[in-house]
């Protein structure tokens, strides 16, 4: 089985984004990229059932701009087999990303697609349930936990209400959550050996793909900053003000 | 003018207490008419008659199948998809609940729209602020002129809605076929009668600093001084101290309490996103450097396992 995941490079998570004065957006400029920490889930997931013999090939994918490379590097030096980026300055959409995913889907046939639950750029947490929808298929999102069984899969979801536990039939799609696994750090070695890996490019034109209609953005904004306030020194301090507030 | 249909949630027949501000949002639109929709496998009345009380909400329409006892994205989309194309709405909103999220998205792609994920404001029928880089941008967008909004509603910025309608009850019967390729297995669920982090207007929240599990029993214990919830960070979770469902942030539950207290916790920004709208913050940590005082209303610098013992003999 060939397992597809997706490799998004976004601001790395450390980084404290600041929204530009004119609304434009977020600086970007000189601002750590990295994959986004939900798709590195993705990846080593992938991996994982390569290593217990349920995956033969870990492709790698991200849609984005030439830069993106360096993030399919990663992929590759964790230990994709090979990887694909189609390349595009533009900012896509959730739909026109999932129809990218589908035409490759088409082209790869894989028996599973891992993408990370939400991108933490533009949380918009739609990608996996799209392809999906496109492709008619089943999806298992917010993965805790995935056994592939023959040709279905047990995937344990986090749900507002706890855990639940599905069962899928394959080809699928699975978005993963943060406690799905903890991905394995990149030593130097695999980095030189990833070098040396295929990464193939496609365009959007290539794959047949049409831009959805966007939503347009006016503007961007800071939230408004919460006032920081003050500390107290003692326990009753505390309690004394927090009955001022009427709070208790 | 805005047709709304506002897919509800109900648990074991009765409302979830998301669907309510999901309504209020629909409200926020001024729209011609509402409709609420809820799934289920046994008897909705109780659900439907209550979201039928909510001002402007014409018709709850309810669809009882077995198939919907659990809800599976899959086997929702295509009923969803039959009421959207029977009632000619313009908008479908759901909550940004596990289940709005799984499921709306899947909608929205056979419709071949960009889903509005989070909906914090609303700014005319078809422009809405929302949440990216876990709250630290916000974007206010368009959709465009004569495409059909598809959105998220984002709790923590909502009120519940004012009550004071009188909607019909029409129960469906939806000729739809089901995919039989999603299959529910089985849910875990902790059974607790503490109050619902979701909705409790006092919340205290445990990080790593307290250590293990067994230690979580202080805060336990000192939100039930409070009758407060429980909440936790992600690392509390990760290492197991409490379950998944108790995570705030970014990635866990985005909650707006009167009364956040926040113990033994750094403040990391995927943390603060999921508190930025509570009323009054406090922060007991041991480290005067913790950025959560960056943020904290009021803070208390001191180790939480004599803070804690304190704050509740102070309390009685
Ligand atoms: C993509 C992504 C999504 C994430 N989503 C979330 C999310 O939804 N929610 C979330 O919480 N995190 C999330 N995180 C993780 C986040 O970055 C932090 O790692 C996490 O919030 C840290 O949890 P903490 O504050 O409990 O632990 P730490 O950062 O380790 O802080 C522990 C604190 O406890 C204090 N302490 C220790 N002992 C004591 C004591 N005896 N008395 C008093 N204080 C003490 C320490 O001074 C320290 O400040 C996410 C991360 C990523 C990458």
């Amino acid at each position: 089985m060939k397992v597809l995941v997706g490799v998004k490079r976004v601001v790395d998570y450390n980084v404290r984004v600041q929204v530009k004065p004119d609304g434009s957006g977020v600086a970007t400029e000189g601002v750590k990229m990295s994959v986004n920490p939900f798709d590195e889930i993705a990846i080593e997931e992938a991996l994982r059932m390569k290593s217990a013999g349920k995956a033969d090939e870990v492709i790698a994918v991200s849609i984005g701009p030439q830069a993106a490379q360096e993030q399919l590097r990663t992929a590759l030096a964790m230990g994709a087999d090979r990887a694909i980026l189609v390349e595009t300055d533009q900012t896509l959409e959730p739909l026109t990303v999932a129809r990218v995913f589908k035409a490759l889907v088409d082209q790869e046939q894989p028996g599973l697609v891992i993408l990370g639950k939400q991108a933490i750029d533009d949380d918009a947490g739609q990608t996996p349930q799209m392809l999906a929808a496109l492709w008619d298929r089943p999806q298992a999102t917010f993965a805790s936990k995935v056994e592939i069984e023959g040709e279905s899969a047990k995937v344990t979801r986090e749900v507002d209400l706890g855990l639940e536990t599905i069962e899928i039939d394959l080809p699928a799609v699975i978005s993963a959550d943060l406690r799905l696994n903890e991905p394995r750090y990149v030593k130097l070695p695999d980095i030189m050996k990833a070098k040396k890996k295929p990464i193939g490019t496609h365009t959007l034109e290539e794959l047949g793909v049409e831009i959805a209609p966007a939503l347009k953005p006016v503007k961007t904004e800071a939230p408004q900053a919460r006032q920081g306030g003050h500390k107290v020194e003692s326990v009753s301090e505390l309690v004394a003000e927090l009955k001022n507030k009427g709070l208790i | 003018m805005a047709k709304v249909l506002v897919i509800g949630e109900q648990l074991n027949g009765a409302l979830s207490a998301a669907t309510p501000k999901v309504v209020a949002c629909a409200q926020a639109l001024n729209p011609e008419s509402i409709d609420v929709a809820l799934f289920g496998a046994g008897d909705l009345a109780g659900a439907a008659e209550a979201a039928a009380k909510f001002a402007g909400v014409g018709k709850v329409l309810t669809v009882s199948n077995p198939a919907n006892e659990h809800p599976l994205a899959a086997v929702l989309a295509p009923q969803i998809e039959a009421l959207i194309s029977e009632g000619g709405y313009t908008h479908v909103l759901a909550s940004s609940s596990t289940t709005g999220k799984d499921v709306l998205p899947r909608v929205a792609a056979k419709l071949g729209v960009t889903q509005v994920t989070d909906i914090m404001a609303v700014h005319g029928a078809n422009s809405f602020t929302r949440p990216t880089y876990a709250g630290n941008a916000l974007v206010t967008v368009e959709v465009p002129e004569g495409q059909i909004v598809l959105g998220t509603v984002r709790g923590a910025s909502w009120q519940a809605a004012e009550e004071g309608g009188s909607g019909a009850v029409e129960s469906r019967e939806l000729g739809v076929e089901l995919p039989s390729h999603t299959r529910f297995v089985s849910q875990e669920t902790s059974k607790s009668d503490r109050p619902d982090l979701q909705t409790a207007p006092k919340v205290v929240s445990g990080g790593r600093g307290v250590g293990s599990e067994e230690n979580f029993k202080v805060i336990f214990s000192l939100a039930d001084k409070l009758g407060a919830a429980v909440g936790a960070s992600r690392a509390a979770v990760d290492a197991g101290y409490v379950p998944n469902e108790m995570q705030v942030g970014q990635t866990g539950k985005i909650i707006a309490p009167e009364l956040y207290v926040a113990v033994g916790i750094s403040g990391a920004i995927q943390h603060l996103a999921g508190i930025k709208d509570a009323g009054t913050i406090v922060a007991i940590n041991k480290d005067e450097e913790a950025p959560i005082f960056e943020i904290a209303d009021v803070g208390l610098v001191g180790d939480l396992f004599e803070v804690l013992p304190a704050l509740e003999k102070e309390l009685s």
